[in-house]
């Protein structure tokens, strides 16, 4: 079955209409919200269980359930915080970016929802640096929805306070990391925090707070408007709902979709990207949610479902939906070298493993890609993604780690065939070629 | 850290720069960003109030901007912090420039996802050009740099100028914009792909077509049935 389009969410999404509030209106937003807050939180956080959403950041944990681990009751001078995260920086991912600017008012609509059913007194969008566009169009629907009574004192008229703040990044991928984000709020380097407390308990300013991708919030009151039915009738048992996938590289058209869950690879590019470029057997590998997941050869990929547990099968994971396409004409290990050379980039330098592993991992990696190595050391690289992963902190390390592993278990012949051709030159030489 | 930049802080830096202060436009931004955060918790603006007096530096000087240690100083004073901690912040995130750049900073996206779509090619524009990485053109016009993903992979490959993005690019498209810059035009930002909207697949839409030419309401074609939070 697929998805059509009354029951797509972000029907703005490519921004052919305006984004102000008065079309946005006439879309469907702000309609009734007051409705849906006089629900009631326990009633909210409930639908939202039942509709099966997970968190659309990457990790997958039910929304609903994250929801009701803030505490009951605020005590006053420890108020409840929703923090939204619009730090989308995760190579291959640019879907927050469109829901920005093309549709922010169901994000500001949902941060009340949200906000209101976890007893919060304020949520503060964190938006990355480099989005400056459309944190402009961010600051003026916000500034829109003040006007109108939507947010603020007595928010659409339901005798509940909820402030909206939106609060520029400058460039840290580590801030997309829910404590890195909360210390970067609080005005400080983006190094995250040691779990426990966790942010529920301990988060902005020591307070409880909750931190929710841009795509998990500004679903819901889409959600509670269609009911928890209507959303689970997308996806497989677990992968309920609707997903913007994310794709890039080698198809013939790249482009952000909202689909259903579980859609089988071949067929959301054959539908929307027009197909792998060269033809399916042209096909090399696919990295599916990011560039922290494994790649995935594309025997496996073909027939995959896109969701969270169909890609865990083969080995790989559905992180943001992000899926960036590799076809045969692929230096794959540069490809993976690059993400090394980001981890690198990005590791906020807080743990050794992390500090020195991915920058170690991303030395061995350019040699890997000229063959300027030996057999064993393809064994090495693979034991020091081991002593890196889980390691650290945050998952950053992690990330750093998998997509290594992920091209050795799967690209190892090609691995050894660039250290055999160049180990049979008579001359060794010293300098790669640019 | 082993390609950490060096700082200027010499005496013509601060002869430059240690008077500075907010101008008008600044004030009124200065306290708007201050009163988004609780009273006490004012070390949250040090990343916006740092933007900010980037910003304004920027309009001093006829560039992106850039932060004197005199102004990182200013910043700290504001905010009633060690300078420390906001020159921690400033080095920490990379959109803060330690050191003077160009009128038109080009950050060119150079992650596999624009590396798939043809980065090399926007970068081999760019040294044809005469911008090379790290440095400033002699004409002090252009800044290059090669940033980590920039999140517009489904429009890759792209380049940030300042304050707007240039999608779709290959190596001619990105000698045209270099080119409308130095003669001081202003390049369409956005997809450079003719007929592209934003992001939707190239040739038109495959979903949401009644979107495109009005405010479709799809409001009337919901299942009344499984309408309500009941159902």
């Amino acid at each position: 079955m697929s998805l059509l389009d009354k029951d797509r969410i972000f029907t703005n999404l490519y921004g052919y209409q305006s984004w102000r509030l008065d079309a946005a209106m006439a879309r469907g937003d702000w309609d009734n919200t007051k409705a849906l807050l006089a629900l009631g939180q326990d009633k909210i956080i409930d639908v939202i269980k039942a509709s099966g959403l997970r968190g659309r950041g990457g990790a997958g944990f039910p929304t609903g359930t994250k929801w009701s681990f803030m505490p009951k009751e605020p005590k006053p001078d420890r108020p409840n915080f929703l923090v939204i995260n619009a730090d989308e920086s995760e190579p291959g991912s640019c879907k927050d970016r469109e829901i920005i600017r093309h549709d922010p008012h169901k994000l500001i609509e949902g941060a009340l929802v949200a906000g209101f059913a976890m007893r919060a007194r304020a949520a503060y969008i964190y938006i990355r640096g480099e989005y400056i566009r459309e944190a402009e169009v961010l600051f003026a629907a916000v500034a829109e929805a003040y006007d109108k009574g939507l947010v603020g004192k007595n928010a659409c008229g339901s005798g509940y306070d909820f402030d909206v703040f939106v609060h520029r990044g400058a460039g840290a991928y580590i801030c997309g990391e829910e404590t890195a984000m909360l210390e970067s709020l609080e005005g400080k380097k983006g190094q995250p925090r040691l779990k426990p407390p966790f942010p529920a308990g301990a988060g902005l300013y020591g307070c409880p707070t909750t931190v929710n991708n841009v795509e998990s919030i500004a679903v819901a009151p889409t959600i509670l408007r269609r009911g928890a039915a209507w959303f689970s009738s997308f996806g497989a048992e677990n992968n309920k709902g609707t997903k913007l996938f994310q794709i890039s590289g080698h198809v013939n058209t790249p482009c952000v979709v909202e689909e259903a869950m579980s859609i089988p690879f071949r067929e959301l590019i054959e539908k929307h990207c027009g197909g792998i470029r060269g033809g399916w057997d042209n096909l090399l590998a696919v990295i599916p949610g990011g560039s922290s997941v494994p790649l995935v050869p594309a025997k496996d990929i073909m027939d995959a479902p896109m969701d969270f547990d169909g890609l865990k099968a083969v080995g790989s994971g559905l992180g943001t939906a992000a899926v960036i396409v590799m076809d045969k004409s692929t230096d794959v290990v540069r490809a993976i070298a690059r993400l090394s050379y980001f981890y690198k980039h990005e590791s906020c330098g807080q743990c050794t493993p992390c500090r020195e592993g991915t920058g170690w991992m991303w030395r061995v990696m350019e040699r890997l890609r000229t063959g300027d190595a030996e057999i064993g050391e393809i064994d090495m690289l693979q034991q020091v993604t081991k002593q890196v992963e889980g390691h650290s902190i945050c998952a950053l390390g992690d990330a750093a780690a998998w997509p290594i592993q992920g091209l050795i278990r799967h690209f190892r012949p090609e691995l050894e065939r660039r250290i055999n051709e160049r180990g049979g030159n008579v001359a060794p030489m010293q300098e790669a070629a640019e | 850290m082993a390609d950490a930049p060096i700082i200027p802080d010499e005496a013509e830096v601060r002869a430059r720069w240690g008077a500075f202060q907010w101008n008008d436009d600044s004030k009124a931004k200065r306290d708007a960003i201050l009163s988004r955060y609780p009273a006490g918790r004012e070390q949250s603006a040090s990343i916006p109030l740092l933007d900010l007096a980037q910003r304004q530096v920027g309009a001093e000087t006829q560039t992106q901007g850039w932060l004197p240690v005199p102004v990182i100083e200013f910043v700290a004073r504001e905010i009633g912090v060690p300078y420390m901690r906001v020159y921690e912040v400033a080095t920490f995130y990379t959109m803060f420039n330690l050191a003077p750049v160009g009128r038109f900073h080009v950050q060119v996206c150079g992650t596999t996802p624009c590396m798939l779509r043809g980065s090399d090619d926007v970068l081999a524009a760019c040294k044809n050009k005469g911008l090379i990485k790290g440095k400033t053109t002699p004409d002090g016009l252009f800044t290059l740099t090669e940033v980590e993903c920039m999140g517009n992979c489904s429009s890759a490959p792209m380049v940030q100028i300042n304050d707007d993005n240039y999608e779709d690019l290959d190596y001619d498209r990105t000698i045209a914009i270099l080119e409308t810059l130095a003669n001081g035009g202003a390049p369409k930002p956005g997809t450079q792909e003719p007929g592209r909207h934003t992001v939707e697949p190239k040739g038109g839409p495959t979903s949401l077509t009644a979107m495109v030419t009005e405010n479709h309401d799809y409001r009337d074609e919901w299942n009344v049935a499984a309408q309500g939070a009941d159902a």
